[in-house]
């Protein structure tokens, strides 16, 4: 008698085990952000997890360098994750293309979003979304508000503003006066070109012009930043050939240089390491008076798997992703990546807080290259950055880049041809 | 004998060059393992500071060993090398054997086969290799990477075993037919002790690609229980934060098992030869 | 003694030691790589995959925009093996000779310490040196400034001209261990009584080297230099970790392995290319094809070897 009871007592505790066990659905995210996985492990899955009882959340980042390559490998095989941290733009559409992403046009989470951050991670005719945008980053350059006060030197609003500043720290000879270098090559491009170019070819009025054919990278708005780019070389300190991106950031942190051409992804990792009070500036304008444009980038999108087996609890993820409370979660424990949605977000660092109040003084565009101009070959970001570095070692003159660039993108873009 | 052999200005010169050389070969490792007991700031600072007590600091090894079971993605490592190792040296050995020691139709064909896996990269079957694996249900096991391991490893293994396996004399092996020894006999008993010194090599410098290889694991076991020592050592390299700290301590710790097995191996290589040179 | 009437044996034990390392090998290897070097054969249209046969070789080597990158990797690689088989080889060679004389003291130790930059990964070396040929961080202009030399610092890494040699010593660096090991593997294994019969002759030390022990000792030369040889235009993962998949500056460090890895898997924006990412792929293999067989049928089959 006791014994079956006590039996029964076990099924029935084990039916009941497997019962809540078999509720518990994990989503695995696949992300390239390895410098986010404590702040994902200790804050944004616990506030989810909280919220959304029976679903769990696993955050398995790779290397960067390696993510897309691996990400597609997975994808072909069918071995990849539930959710799917999307890059921006055409890595992602064809991701969607082929099948891989998940239509979720339709989730309510979608709603908070405007269309310029859905750019990113929609079709070309943007009927279709495929990833709900996560964060933008925006160009500008931080500075050692420290040093500036030691060498008496004024935040420039100009590029002559720019120019003198930058001549007066080096006659002062303590600081270097930017810290960059060419030896990674993309942040020529990535905090050189696209982060002063706006100024230039006026922001989005300029990038899709020149999607539809109307400017070419031969006109003067596309090659006067290489001409700014090549008066950086003075700039940079010796050796800048050599300079790595951590080097460059280490010097700036370390209060060796006092201006750092900067993406606002710099903030967190600078609040830790400087001892020194920060200050940053946007892109200095041509002519006092003129309107400022900011690189304001969508840069981190996320969405859904087509071929997992959770869809229900994988939106359920994405459409808390859209929601106001992870937009606060997110900004304030990476402040630097500006949450897309519309939602109010009230950001606690002072830093992040002076970057983000340029998009009311600035009109916002992404970057030039990102948008279906990098399909072909030759790729028109990598060829970018090569050009970039080019100008400012001096190897190649600005007309020859915009021209060398051109006849690329020429040579398979109809609408250039 | 001896007054020949010791001349006294040449065992200087030796001396001076195998010193000179080894000060070049250590200097780096030197700079990794004193910057990974230093502060952030005192490694870029002064890289070539000795740590003391202003910039001392064991946070890289804090950071990597709180995140992550490391000794469990060193176990992993072991038992994919260790395992890996085994089947290129036994199956490679034996393939080797017959490609040096019988003539048959197709021994050359066989062996320019088996050669064509060292002249093509193994990533770019990546793709094929993943499948497959999910296929058979073996993607996330550590089976999966000894699979890859040895399947790569088998070519060279093959060609320089079959090299080293020509100049064991005929007599020695005719000697052991006429005894009545079987082939399996003659190999395991009499071929395979003399080439040890070459086994010992093809171990030795098959284990480090296996040991050191960030790859593979990283698409083909990825999961957390079947982790690697150099995957998981990966997660401190981010996209805008290396944390250097952890990293090159992550890359000090993966050291140490490898030169352990090194250190096994070489002294194998001495003792095969001085056991098997001497007839 | 086979008996003329009988059929000879079928030769089981053949099969036997042929089979596993031959099913391994051709499953997981064989069979992958040759799918996807198939992939050569096709293009992607719209995503359907579609039959072009050699159409992309031709853009390989028709199209400038392919055939300077790829000519420009070719190159590279090529320098890339010659000081490789300059300073690597000689200096393993040497090293290893060294190494073998029996009465030397501390052999293992030195052993074990000049075998250690081989056992590191790619990217403790990659760190290492870029630390230490770095302008930032001062270690190799000081050294240099404490020896007077001062004025011959560059930021080699950084400059077009440079960076491949100084990333192909420090290739060199990370792999003299190996042909040192083969060779005074095959030091070891020279029989005492050759050397002690030499010696009576009078030919001690140096010429015993090149008279006895080198000829003795070619056949693993040979391994070596074919090693090298397929090692070399395989190499990727030391520029990618130093230098990226971009292969900088301006792609003066792009080898065969690097423009293959950027077209096959994709770089930053540049999508990845399965179609002439294997179309590289395949014209690589053709090379190292080429040079194993004018190794095997020029060299190793003309070369003497001695049993003992």
């Amino acid at each position: 008698m006791t014994n079956s009871k006590f039996i029964g007592a076990m099924l029935a505790t084990t039916l009941l085990a497997g019962a809540a066990a078999a509720e518990d659905v994990t989503l695995t995210i696949e992300s390239w952000r390895n410098d986010d996985l404590a702040i994902w492990q200790d804050e944004i899955i616990p506030a989810f997890e909280a919220a959304n009882p029976g679903i769990k959340l696993k955050f398995t980042p790779s290397a960067p360098a390696e993510y897309n390559a691996v990400l597609n490998s997975k994808l072909d095989a069918g071995s990849a994750g539930d959710i799917i941290t999307c890059r921006p733009f055409d890595a992602s559409l064809a991701l969607f293309e082929a099948g891989h992403l998940a239509d979720i046009s339709g989730i309510e989470g979608m709603a908070n979003f405007s269309a310029v951050a859905k750019s990113g991670w929609s079709t070309d005719d943007a009927s279709t979304q495929f990833c709900v945008p996560m964060a933008s980053v925006i160009h500008g350059f931080i500075y050692n508000k420290d040093a500036f006060v030691e060498v008496g030197v004024e935040v420039p609003k100009t590029e002559a503003e720019f120019f003198a500043a930058l001549d007066k720290i080096k006659e002062d000879g303590n600081y270097t006066p930017m810290a960059m270098g060419t030896n990674d090559q993309w942040e020529a491009a990535t905090m050189g070109y696209n982060n002063i170019g706006p100024n230039y070819w006026k922001g989005e009025e300029g990038r899709l012009a020149l999607l539809s054919g109307d400017q070419k990278l031969t006109d003067e708005a596309w090659v006067s930043p290489y001409r700014q780019l090549a008066k950086w070389g003075a700039y940079l300190g010796d050796g800048y050939e050599a300079q790595t991106y951590p080097d460059s950031q280490n010097i700036f942190t370390l209060g060796r240089a006092a201006v750092y051409p900067a993406g606002s992804w710099e903030i967190s990792g600078f609040n830790a390491l400087v001892d020194f009070e920060m200050g940053a500036f946007y892109p200095p304008v041509q002519n006092a008076g003129d309107t400022c444009y900011i690189s304001d980038h969508t840069d981190i999108g996320i969405g859904m798997n087509a071929a997992t087996p959770n869809k229900e609890a994988a939106e359920t993820f994405l459409n808390w992703v859209g929601s106001s409370e992870f937009a606060t979660i997110f900004a304030n424990s990476l402040p630097g990546f500006f949450p897309l949605s519309s939602a109010e977000v009230t950001l606690e660092d002072p830093l992040a807080q002076e970057i983000i109040s340029w998009r009311g003084e600035c009109e916002s565009t992404i970057r030039s290259t990102y948008q279906v101009l990098s399909r072909g070959t030759p790729n028109l970001e990598n060829d970018t950055w090569n050009a970039s570095v080019a100008v400012i070692k001096g190897e190649e003159s600005p007309e020859d880049a915009g021209k060398r660039l051109q006849d690329g993108l020429a040579s398979w873009y109809k609408p250039q041809m | 004998m001896a007054t020949a052999r010791s001349n006294r200005l040449n065992t200087y010169a030796a001396h001076g060059a195998l010193i000179l050389y080894t000060l070049i070969a250590l200097f780096p490792v030197f700079v990794i393992v004193i910057n990974s007991f230093k502060t952030r700031k005192a490694i870029f600072r002064e890289p070539l500071a000795m740590p003391n007590a202003d910039n001392f600091s064991l946070i890289g090894y804090e950071t990597v060993l709180k995140q992550g079971d490391f000794f469990l993605y060193f176990q992993n490592s072991m038992i994919v090398t260790v395992g890996s190792l085994s089947l290129i040296l036994v199956f490679g050995a034996m393939a080797a054997f017959a490609l040096a020691e019988y003539r048959f139709k197709g021994n050359t064909l066989m062996g320019l086969y088996l050669a064509l896996g060292i002249m093509i990269p193994i990533r770019i079957g990546t793709v094929a290799i993943l499948e497959m694996m999910v296929q058979t249900g073996l993607v996330n096991t550590l089976w999966a990477l000894i699979l890859v391991y040895t399947a790569q490893g088998l070519p060279l293994a093959v060609f320089i075993l079959s090299e080293f396996m020509r100049q064991v004399s005929d007599d020695l092996k005719n000697a052991g037919r006429i005894d009545g020894l079987s082939e399996y006999r003659i190999f395991f008993r009499l071929v395979l002790p003399l080439v040890r010194p070459a086994m010992a090599t093809v171990a030795v410098f098959n284990m480090i690609p296996i040991w050191n290889d960030l790859w593979f694991p990283l698409i083909l076991a990825p999961a957390e229980e079947v982790k690697t020592l150099t995957l998981g050592s990966q997660v401190f390299i981010g996209q805008f934060v290396t944390d250097w700290n952890a990293v090159l301590s992550a890359l000090s710790l993966a050291i140490l098992p490898v030169m352990a097995l090194y250190v096994i191996f070489s002294r194998q290589l001495i003792r095969g030869i001085t056991s098997g040179a001497v007839k | 003694m086979s008996n003329p009437e009988n059929k000879p044996k079928f030769r089981w034990h053949i099969v036997v030691f042929l089979a596993p390392a031959v099913l391994v090998y051709t499953a997981v290897m064989i069979y992958p790589l040759f799918n996807t070097l198939r992939l050569s054969l096709f293009t992607e249209v719209d995503q359907e995959r579609m039959f072009v046969g050699l159409q992309n070789f031709r853009t390989l080597f028709g199209q400038s925009v392919w055939s300077d990158q790829f000519w420009n990797a070719l190159g590279n690689n090529l320098w890339f093996f010659v000081v490789h088989m300059l300073v690597q080889n000689p200096i393993g060679i040497a090293l290893a000779a060294i190494l073998s004389h029996p009465k030397l003291r501390f052999a293992s130790f030195y052993r074990s310490a000049i075998f250690i930059p081989t056992i590191l990964s790619f990217v403790i070396v990659g760190f290492a040196w870029k630390l230490i040929l770095s302008p930032i961080w001062g270690i190799a202009p000081d050294m240099l400034d404490a020896i007077g030399l001062k004025s011959l610092y560059a930021p080699w890494l950084g400059k077009e001209a440079y960076a491949l040699t100084a990333l192909s010593l420090v290739s060199v660096w990370q792999f003299v261990g190996i042909p040192m090991m083969l060779i005074y593997a095959a030091l070891l294994s020279i029989p005492d009584e050759i050397l002690e019969a030499a010696e009576v002759e009078g030919i001690t030390g140096l010429a015993a080297f090149w008279k006895i022990k080198l000829p003795l000792i070619l056949p693993s030369i040979g391994i070596i230099s074919i090693l090298t040889f397929v090692a070399n235009f395989n190499a990727f993962d030391l520029i990618y970790a130093a230098q990226g998949a971009l292969a900088g500056p301006d792609y003066s460090t792009d080898i065969l392995g690097t423009f293959m890895y950027r077209t096959f898997f994709g770089f930053q924006l540049q999508l990845g290319d399965p179609h002439m990412g294997s179309t590289i792929a395949s014209a690589m293999f053709a090379i190292i094809l080429v040079g194993v067989c004018i190794y095997l049928f020029g060299i190793q089959s003309r070369m003497r070897r001695y049993q003992f």
